[in-house]
């Protein structure tokens, strides 16, 4: 019984700390916007504006929900469901701190799945995280939604294979494909990205393009697609998708902090000279893995606001011509690390 | 809120404990989404319905402890050859098939001919017999990665190359085929 | 043989007659390759679902039937890829996926 009430806690505290943690992005996105502009962005609601998230809330709910007569109504419906539920079903097997041990002695993981193909459940989920943004386009029944389920479509395949080698790399340094092992395995070296920095690298690039933020976000291009596969969605059901799309960017960033940055690992000599054991690490564990990811999300918001957007064929080179070569090469750069035993 | 109805229903249905209960849920599902592939006049509708296929049948991978299969045939599946089916069904915009499809003549033969493959199929599942009895215990880390790879990399290595060769040689026949100029 | 195994292999069989079903009489390339998918994937349920009752080492469960899934989930995807590309291919001829377009080697 046990057991179930500490996996349904978990399952619990993730469904409502990502949302929680949505909203404080949506916040930070408008005031980093904002700097890297020179301008104020929003500071009318609350000290700083840090309460606009709530009011823009309120203004999702409130909104009158518009579904056109044209689309195909059962799809239409299911789409943004769709996309919810793959973006929050891909954080269940990131492990977002160590062994927690209750009063009762029983020891909680903090992972909602310890899974033994862990990282490639991430990959698979949120690649059928995809047929959400297609389902939108294709049922909106409208030419610049459909081009923008077509174009994400192109995009998901293409870097979902450079993608695919960054973690296969990882797994041949590691030897294993459980997120938990892999933290540890780092924990016991150095972090991959030392070893491995270009799939770091080649990871980072194709995170963005999986989660369809700017360099890479052709299909949802505004000044080309209206708003691209979204278009006709409207009220809570397009707030589900922008909130499907930051989860997303939220477990992206997990992910690479997992793979290539030592996860949740407290280094050793910060640990013992703090003297931090027990329940304590565990916490510092958090504390550091929220850090990590919170610096990545940052990281997505300044690229957001500094670069341009690609042209699709732009896009579709650099995928195809750039990533996934610079992939192979990590892969056989990983393979030659184990073969000479520097791992 | 008609778009919070389908997590209800997916938190609904993991309650159900018993193993064989969810593979019976799973296999019905599997059926039936089947029968919309085959039969929805929609290709676009179809597609979507063999992804739920797909994913029920994933599903069933994993209530027989293959867990690892279960992952990959939804990455592979769903995740790559299905997008892919979409992609150029929206790309053709060939959703409608077109009107007046084949006589009843050949509609009757077909029903026939699949009514008598399941028959015969049947026929030979119900005098399979495996070597063991029931109640067998599975083997230590059986359907994990670690395993597979194994078996992968010992016994199977020589057709595992072979399948990657195909892989190969498919690739770069699919990439003539596209091509609209030879030239360029 | 378990009650669960012989439902499985039974799912198979039906899943498999039903990708039969839509091969046969449909007209859209694009369905018949989705209908050889549903028949590929029966196959891989009935691997699965045997190959867990099969003695292995030490236990049940033999893991080549696992080895199997894998090379038919790689030879799916190259069928996926080269049937997509003759359907374009085909599209640009005829303007259209009708499989009835093509009886040029018909009588």
């Amino acid at each position: 019984m046990g057991v179930v009430i500490a996996a349904l806690t978990k399952v619990l505290l993730v469904a409502l700390v990502l949302p929680l943690a949505v909203s404080i992005m949506t916040w930070v996105e408008r005031r980093g916007s904002g700097i890297i502009q020179m301008r104020l962005g929003p500071n009318r609601v609350g000290p700083f504006g840090v309460l606009q998230p709530v009011a823009d809330g309120i203004q999702f709910f409130f909104k009158e929900d518009i579904v056109s007569p044209f689309v195909h109504k059962p799809t239409y419906l299911m789409a943004p469901a769709v996309a919810m539920m793959a973006a929050f079903i891909a954080f269940a097997v990131i492990p977002f701190g160590g062994t927690l041990t209750l009063t009762s002695g029983q020891q909680v993981k903090l992972v909602i799945a310890d899974f033994d193909a862990g990282v490639l459940f991430l990959l698979a989920a949120s690649s059928v995280g995809v047929y959400g943004v297609i389902m939108a386009g294709w049922s909106s029944n409208n030419k610049y939604a459909q081009l923008g389920g077509l174009r994400s479509s192109s995009q998901m395949i293409s870097y979902e294979l450079s993608f695919g080698l960054a973690v296969i790399a990882v797994a041949v340094l590691a030897g294993s494909l459980r997120p938990i092992a892999i933290v540890e395995a780092q924990a016991a070296s150095w972090w991959y990205v030392v070893y491995m920095p270009v799939g770091a690298l080649v990871l980072l690039i194709s995170g963005f393009a999986e989660t369809n933020r700017l360099p890479f976000d052709l299909p949802e291009a505004e000044s080309e697609l209206v708003a691209g596969y979204h278009t006709e969605y409207s009220s809570m059901k397009f707030a589900l998708f922008f909130m499907a799309e930051y989860i997303n960017m939220i477990t992206s960033a997990a992910l690479l902090v997992t793979l290539y940055l030592g996860g949740y690992s407290v280094p050793a000599f910060v640990s013992s000279s703090l003297g931090l054991e027990g329940n304590w690490l565990t916490f510092a564990q958090l504390i550091v893995f929220v850090l990590k990811v919170s610096f990545f999300m940052w990281l997505f918001v300044w690229v957001r606001w500094t670069l341009p957007r690609f042209r699709f064929d732009q896009l579709l080179q650099i995928g195809w011509k750039a990533l996934i070569p610079l992939g192979f090469l990590n892969v056989i750069w990983a393979a030659v690390l184990v073969w000479l035993g520097w791992v | 809120m008609d778009a919070l109805l389908t997590p209800a229903c997916c938190v609904a249905l993991a309650a159900i404990t018993a193993v064989e209960a969810k593979l019976y849920i799973a296999g019905i599902v599997a059926l039936v989404s089947g029968l919309v592939v085959v039969m929805h006049r929609n290709s676009v509708i179809g597609a979507l319905f063999l992804v739920l296929n797909l994913l029920s049948v994933a599903v069933m991978f994993a209530l027989l402890d293959a867990y690892f299969m279960a992952v990959l045939q939804v990455l592979i599946y769903a995740g790559a050859i299905v997008v892919l089916i979409i992609f150029v069904l929206m790309l053709l915009n060939v959703g409608r098939e077109p009107r007046g499809g084949p006589g009843l003549g050949v509609r009757l033969m077909a029903l026939l001919l699949g009514l008598a493959m399941v028959f015969a199929l049947v026929r030979a599942v119900r005098s399979f017999t495996p070597g063991s009895e029931d109640g067998g215990v599975l083997t230590e880390g059986y359907g994990t990665v670690s395993q597979l790879g194994e078996a992968l990399f010992n016994q199977y290595f020589y057709p595992f190359e072979v399948v990657s060769l195909a892989l190969v040689a498919a690739m770069a026949g699919a990439v003539l085929l596209a091509k609209r100029y030879l030239e360029d | 043989m378990s009650e669960a195994t012989t439902f499985c292999l039974i799912v198979s069989a039906v899943l498999f007659g039903i990708g039969t079903l839509g091969v046969l009489p449909r007209r859209s390339a694009i369905t018949i390759l989705m209908s050889i998918e549903i028949m590929l994937n029966a196959g891989n349920l009935a691997l699965i679902a045997v190959s867990r009752v099969l003695p292995g080492q030490g236990g049940l469960g033999l893991v080549d039937g696992h080895v199997f899934v894998l090379f038919v989930l790689a030879i799916a995807a190259a069928e996926a890829a080269v049937g997509l590309a003759i359907v374009l291919a085909l599209y640009r001829l005829k303007r259209s996926t009708d499989i009835e377009v093509l009886r040029l080697l018909r009588w």
